[in-house]
């Protein structure tokens, strides 16, 4: 209000010439500046909210993970039975599958049974929830078929230890649900140097497990990698060459605008009904394999066409039209025109959609869900039609597990997809630079 | 220019993907399935997973998929038909419904083999110092629920001390710890204790009815009964808006509202106290457990299992079906039904793909096998299913499983 009072005043005195030093231009700019600080405030606020909200999600993540990586292991003196396998040649299939199926669990009981000496039923349950009887089932397993040798002698082994007590390793403080009893042995464990909690590589290498210290994260990995494969050589082919002939050739009419509209539709329908829609055709009717990466790949495909032929359409709109014209005016063939100049300098455009398109791919679980990618699974698939599951599914599933380790097996899950996020997202900058600089 | 040698290959292996998953596709669909698929109810699938993930390591046979669809989805799936597309087992909390080996007739699945594994037990216990109880169904929907009938209306539960509820129950505060509504443990009370006990209110009540106008997000039995234009309760603390055509239906008793709205009668049976009384206590059964040693005046809800390892500090509530005969939850009253909150949990195999996919029946016979159902002398401490909960069927019918897994007996057909 004041402004506008001031302004015909100043005008009068200084015969309509601007008065820079009067009061009230000096308070007028005074106001602008703080009008043009705080607007710089405001967004730096917005930025700093942004990024605390950003810090506290990744930290809270990387603060559970923390122990997601590591898993407990409690060294025993183990007899391994003489009637392992016998009969069988080392080496031979028969002397595997025996390996395989000789009661493992019972074994490692046995040995805990012997060093502490416990007897009654009580003592035994108590021992039995010192070490994971799955995992020490495959460690043994494992060792006996690396070295035969072993059937019938004594041998010292490090066992991947229960999910209580693993949890009591990392945090000695935290609430357990261990007895004072177990507590005791484990710390006799401990004393003796025979409890160490080391860096679970298997974590990368196997698939689900109902018993926490044989769960990893490998299966859903590869599961995701090959899923990813199918969705980019199906997308990113059809996606490019939909956006070159909308774009280039196809002649502007209503046909194409109905398609427009269409596909900008598709890009704002919620994903689990391609989920349907991938049950429907690619499971009913095509009858392929449930749970498939190559079923997951096509849906997913689906989903991520319509960003790619956008993102596309738009990176081959910014050539700039006198590069086209050029082209033409040298006798290039339209063809030409597009190969040779036009999409060359839309590429980057076009890869960065794509990767994008990709990275929200990767983060997709609703339309797996329909077509039975949410399934427990042990083994690592090899192939595009062997069952798999997926990173974000396989997150999924462990959060919904009561044991407290599966939290952190969830945090660290989450960890290694935010990496193959990142690095998607870094080679998306990368090839658009190297690219761009060329 | 200087582009095309870059975007060219680029393309080019584009393509060669394409090929290559054309190729990894197309013998697929000629060749039958090597891994046994099994589907069906979230409350087996932890003990299905724990043998699949068994039988994989210690067989020759590949690692079956278990995947959770629930007792009726996984029915529907099977059900499909016959071939490498339909699953081969389905896990069910609940027998088969005549209505579903009608469907499966009628695709072509008409050799059903039926396993029991064993049973699911809840108890409602406590800690050693406190006082025992002996409850009926119907008390304990009378305790837990949070609209009870009174002079004929449904009024919000006024109960705050067990000795209200029977006047020779203990004179303490009702305080129970129990599952919250994701876990499996929860769904099965509320329908074996909450509706069991809620059927069994005799005196008549008069409920406001009405067909949904909006629904909460997330509720789902609102936006059925809206989808079908069916009544729904319209509970006291309902915001009246929400419903249309709202008028009061006087019935006999809670059972005659199961009979003629089975839906009217889950959402007043299934409803739990919100007043504090009833404390959702994580899904970790073990801090149940733990919360209950520090407060021997608090109760708890949980799985058998868990009682069993905890018998030395904890003591469970007798329980009667109807106000007539208590019943401890022992090992063999849950195994045999006699205790009230239990059910069988079964699975079902389609006899018809034994042969074309590898290992079925030694999957079945892995399932029942000792290792995993344990063995007489100590259940809990031989078998990997009971130490995860699972009361196993024993005995006598155990072996019947056994034999029928081995002959590959399948259901009789009822025609």
């Amino acid at each position: 209000m004041a402004s506008a009072s001031d302004r015909p005043a100043s005008r009068h005195r200084d015969g309509g010439r601007a008065q820079w030093h009067s009061p009230a231009m000096t308070r007028r700019i005074r106001r602008r500046y703080l009008g043009d600080r705080l607007f710089r405030a405001a967004g730096l606020a917005a930025l700093t909210a942004a990024g605390l909200f950003l810090l506290l999600l990744v930290g809270n993540i990387a603060w559970q993970a923390r122990t997601g990586f590591f898993q407990t292991e409690l060294r025993l003196e183990v007899a391994i039975p003489a009637d392992v396998a016998a009969g069988e040649t080392p080496g031979s299939p028969g002397f595997g599958a025996a390996v395989d199926a000789y009661p493992w669990r019972s074994v490692a009981l046995s040995a805990l049974r012997e060093r502490f000496g416990a007897d009654s039923r009580g003592d035994l349950a108590s021992l039995r929830g010192l070490i994971s009887r799955g995992g020490a089932a495959v460690a043994l397993r494992a060792a006996v078929r690396d070295d035969p040798t072993l059937i019938g002698r004594r041998a010292t082994l490090w066992l991947p230890a229960s999910e209580p007590a693993d949890q009591w390793a990392k945090d000695r403080d935290a609430a357990t649900a261990l007895s004072e009893r177990q507590v005791g042995w484990l710390e006799s464990f401990a004393a003796a140097g025979d409890l160490k909690t080391h860096f679970n590589g298997r974590f990368f290498a196997t698939g689900n497990s109902r018993d926490p210290a044989l769960a990893g994260i490998g299966g859903a990995v590869i599961g995701s990698f090959l899923t990813l494969l199918v969705t980019l050589a199906v997308a990113f082919p059809i996606g490019v060459f939909t956006a070159i002939y909308l774009e280039e050739f196809a002649p502007q009419n209503r046909i194409t605008d109905f398609i427009e509209v269409n596909i900008n539709n598709l890009a704002a329908v919620p994903s689990i009904v391609f989920g349907l829609l991938g049950l429907q055709v690619f499971l009913n009717t095509f009858g392929m394999p449930r749970s498939a990466p190559v079923v997951g790949g096509l849906t997913l495909a689906l989903m991520t066409l319509p960003t790619i032929i956008i993102s596309g359409r738009a990176a081959l709109k910014a050539v700039p039209n006198s590069i086209r014209d050029a082209a033409l005016g040298l006798g290039a063939s339209r063809t030409q025109v597009v190969l040779h100049h036009v999409l060359p300098a839309a590429m980057p455009g076009m890869l960065t959609g794509t990767i994008i398109g990709m990275a929200q791919a990767l983060g997709e679980t609703a339309p797996l869900l329909m077509i039975g990618m949410v399934a427990f699974i042990v083994e690592v698939p090899a192939s595009f039609t062997e069952a798999a599951t997926v990173l974000p599914v396989q997150i999924y599933m462990w959060a919904e597990l009561p044991e407290a380790a599966y939290r952190a097996k969830t945090a660290a899950g989450i960890s290694v997809l935010l990496i193959f996020l990142i690095s998607m997202n870094a080679l998306a900058v990368y090839l658009r630079n190297r690219f761009e600089t060329k | 220019m200087s582009f095309t040698p870059a975007s060219k290959p680029f393309l080019i292996s584009a393509l060669a993907l394409v090929a290559i998953w054309a190729a990894d596709t197309a013998p697929a669909d000629a060749q039958a399935r090597e891994q046994i698929r099994v589907v069906g109810s979230s409350t087996v699938s932890p003990f299905a997973s724990a043998v699949a993930e068994e039988f994989g390591r210690t067989s020759r046979f590949r690692t079956p998929i278990v995947e959770q669809t629930g007792t009726g989805g996984g029915l529907k799936l099977f059900c499909g038909g016959v071939g490498p597309t339909y699953p081969d087992v389905t896990n069910a909390s609940r027998p088969i419904k005549a209505s579903e080996v009608a469907l499966c007739e009628s695709n072509g699945v008409t050799d059903i083999i039926e396993i029991r594994i064993g049973s699911d037990g809840i108890v409602l216990a406590n800690d050693h110092r406190g006082e025992t109880l002996t409850l009926s169904l119907r008390e304990i929907y009378l305790a837990l629920a949070a609209f009870v009938p009174v002079d004929g209306r449904m009024v919000a539960n006024p109960y705050t001390r067990w000795s209200e509820i029977r006047s020779d129950l203990p004179d303490t505060e009702i305080e129970v710890l129990g599952p919250p509504p994701t876990s499996g443990t929860r769904d099965a009370f509320n329908e074996l204790a909450m509706g069991g006990g809620a059927a069994h209110v005799t005196e008549p009540v008069s409920l406001d009815l009405g067909v949904p106008a909006t629904c909460r997000p997330g509720n789902t039995a609102c936006q059925e009964a809206r989808a079908a234009g069916t009544l729904q309760w319209v509970a006291p603390n309902a915001a009246d808006d929400d419903f249309a055509d709202v008028r009061a239906v006087r019935f006999d008793s809670l059972a005659a509202v199961e009979h003629r709205h089975p839906s009217v009668f889950e959402a007043i049976a299934h409803y739990i106290r919100e007043d504090g009384r009833y404390v959702e206590a994580g899904e970790s059964d073990n801090l149940i457990v733990q919360k209950l040693l520090s407060n021997p005046a608090a109760y708890g809800i949980f799985g058998y299992s868990f009682l069993e390892q905890n018998a030395d500090e904890l003591q469970a509530a007798r329980v009667a079906s109807e106000d007539a005969t208590f019943v401890a939850p022992t090992f063999e009253n849950i195994e045999s039904g006699a205790y009230p909150i239990s059910r069988s949990l079964f699975f079902y195999v389609k006899k018809q793909h034994v042969g074309s996919v590898p290992g079925i029946q030694q999957y079945m016979l892995e399932f029942l096998s000792d290792r995993q159902m344990g063995t007489p002398e100590n259940f809990f401490l031989d078998g990997e299913l009971p130490a995860r909960g699972l009361i196993p069927i024993t005995g006598a019918a155990r072996q019947t499983m056994i034999e029928r897994a081995k002959n590959l007996a399948t259901l009789e057909r009822k025609s």
